[in-house]
């Protein structure tokens, strides 16, 4: 019941503005009607092609459309980024979060980098690395790096003395003490870290593709624009959302897999 | 290694200077093997610091602790240490908050499964083997605790208030099992608490400590044969005669606390 009434504003918005369309009150230009959107976006799923087994395999054909193969190669962008961020933010966040001489050392520095929007990186991103995929790779990197960074550094200086004192009285040594019990004990922090970063990761990805790629999604509604293909940009844009939330859904449902120990899961 | 702890001259002080908190005065004592020892007083007397430098957590300012003939100088499995927070790995399941210490020895897997069925078994855990301790309830917790080192068959064991959070009747069934499991390893129990029943339930021996300094102010040998019986009247005139001594410590804590000197 409770989910039929979620439904009921969005149905209505949804026909309001469909009729308003219609009716011309808006040009089409500026909003095109729901049904257009809903045309176009089902147009852009369809492989432009019929299929042909001579030339291509079937699965291949399927996602040969032109929105398919936009959205695997933000998705592509926003996962070899996060890697490549997370990847190093999460052992520099090890080290700084475990050693407080190097804290003091670069903490200075973090706080100084870190509040600059991965976005105002660009004209060096273009400047370093040109057009094309290593620039927007180096910004959705980036974007990921710090979130993670910090969280990692945050989980691990705030690991509880107690299980620190408990693991030293059963006998463990540095190794064990970093393996099995700080690097869980940080974990959800770390974890968290990584939700944000990819949650940022997603937003650089369609800045980034919209200045130095030619293809993806960020490129498309872009592009649609120059044609003033409103329903296009509006399709691209339902996209990148259903995108990010199919991305922040695998994101939560491997935190809770991962954290099922963690008492904040408790239901 | 024997299990006799030797208490040398004990002294410690927190901070320097006008702050400085003086928590454990020159107190020494012998603690035999075997022997079930409990530390009583009120909050501030230095009970649970004395139990960290015996556990090797807490450096001394002055004497030492000894232990099989040598100076203690660093925490060790051979005097496990069970604490009121419970500190079990939350990300562990019973079984491997169990095993941890076994892994950390390099016992080989075979074997350290054997000796956590075992272990698991005597605490009546058998059947929260797969459970994360969020899912136990606080008792539950402490058997886990007390497996976790158990499991490593250390000749001491240290515990710092470790049915302080738990209700009465909980609590009564832990101090059970606990007499039962000393009865059977015959280990070395040094064992702190606030509670002046506790303490005569358990111990062989209690030590109590006055409010900072930490000084032993009592030192005396329960002699009521175990089982004992709360209700009995040997237990409450021995309850009355340490009431006396632990309340005169508690009325110093409070009247101190009131005029605002730290509290630990």
């Amino acid at each position: 019941m409770h989910r039929l009434r979620g439904a009921i504003v969005p149905l209505v918005l949804l026909i309001l503005w469909e009729v308003l369309s219609r009716a011309g009150v808006f040009s089409p230009i500026v909003l095109p009607p729901p049904s257009a959107v809903a045309v176009k976006w089902y147009q852009g799923i369809l492989p432009g092609l019929p299929y042909d087994p001579a030339t291509e395999g079937y699965w291949h054909w399927v996602f040969s459309g032109e929105m398919p193969h936009d959205a695997i190669a933000s998705l592509a962008r926003v996962l070899t980024g996060f890697c490549l961020g997370a990847g190093l933010a999460v052992p520099v966040g090890l080290l700084l979060g475990t050693s407080d001489r190097l804290y003091g050392l670069f903490s200075p520095l973090l706080e100084i980098l870190r509040p600059i929007p991965p976005i105002a990186y660009i004209p060096l991103a273009i400047v370093w690395f040109g057009l094309g995929n290593p620039p927007a790779l180096f910004l959705i990197a980036l974007g990921t790096f710090f979130p993670v960074l910090v969280n990692t550094i945050a989980g691990v200086r705030q690991v509880d003395s107690i299980y620190i004192r408990a693991a030293r009285n059963l006998g463990a040594g540095s190794w064990t003490m970093f393996r099995r019990v700080i690097l869980p004990a940080a974990s959800p922090f770390v974890l968290a870290g990584m939700r944000i970063g990819i949650g940022t990761a997603f937003i650089v990805v369609i800045v980034a593709e919209m200045i130095a790629v030619s293809d993806g999604l960020g490129y498309r509604i872009l592009e649609a624009r120059e044609y003033m293909w409103s329903d296009k940009i509006i399709g691209g844009m339902l996209t990148i959302g259903v995108l990010g939330l199919i991305i922040d859904g695998a994101m939560s449902r491997l935190n809770d897999h991962l954290l099922r120990w963690h008492r904040g899961l408790e239901r | 290694m024997s299990a006799q702890i030797e208490i040398a001259h004990a002294s410690k002080v927190f901070g320097t200077g006008d702050g400085a908190v003086p928590a454990l005065d020159d107190i020494t004592a012998t603690v035999p093997e075997g022997q079930f020892l409990c530390l009583l007083g009120p909050s501030g007397c230095g009970k649970s610091t004395l139990l960290n430098a015996i556990a090797g957590f807490t450096p001394l300012s002055a004497g030492q602790i000894i232990m099989g003939g040598r100076p203690v100088t660093e925490p060790g499995p051979d005097r496990g240490m069970v604490f009121q927070e419970y500190a079990l790995f939350p990300w562990m399941n019973v079984e491997d908050n169990v095993r941890f210490g076994l892994d950390i020895r390099g016992v080989p897997r075979t074997d350290a499964t054997v000796t956590v069925d075992r272990i698991v078994a005597t605490l009546g855990l058998s059947d929260f083997r797969k459970r994360y301790p969020k899912d136990l309830s606080g008792g539950m917790r402490q058997r886990v605790a007390i497996a976790r080192i158990l499991a490593l068959d250390p000749p001491v064991m240290l515990m710092d208030e470790p049915f302080g959070a738990l209700d009465a009747l909980t609590r009564r069934t832990l101090q059970d099992e606990l007499l039962r499991i000393w009865a059977e390893y015959r280990k070395t129990v040094i064992f702190v608490t606030h509670s002046i029943e506790e303490a005569i339930y358990l111990a062989d021996r209690i030590l109590v400590m006055t409010y900072r300094p930490g000084r032993i102010k009592r030192d005396m040998t329960v002699e009521i044969p175990r089982p004992r019986d709360t209700a009995s009247g040997e237990f409450n005139a021995l309850k009355r005669e340490l009431a006396g001594l632990v309340m005169a410590e508690q009325q110093r804590f409070t009247s101190a606390e009131l005029h605002g000197a730290a509290v630990d």
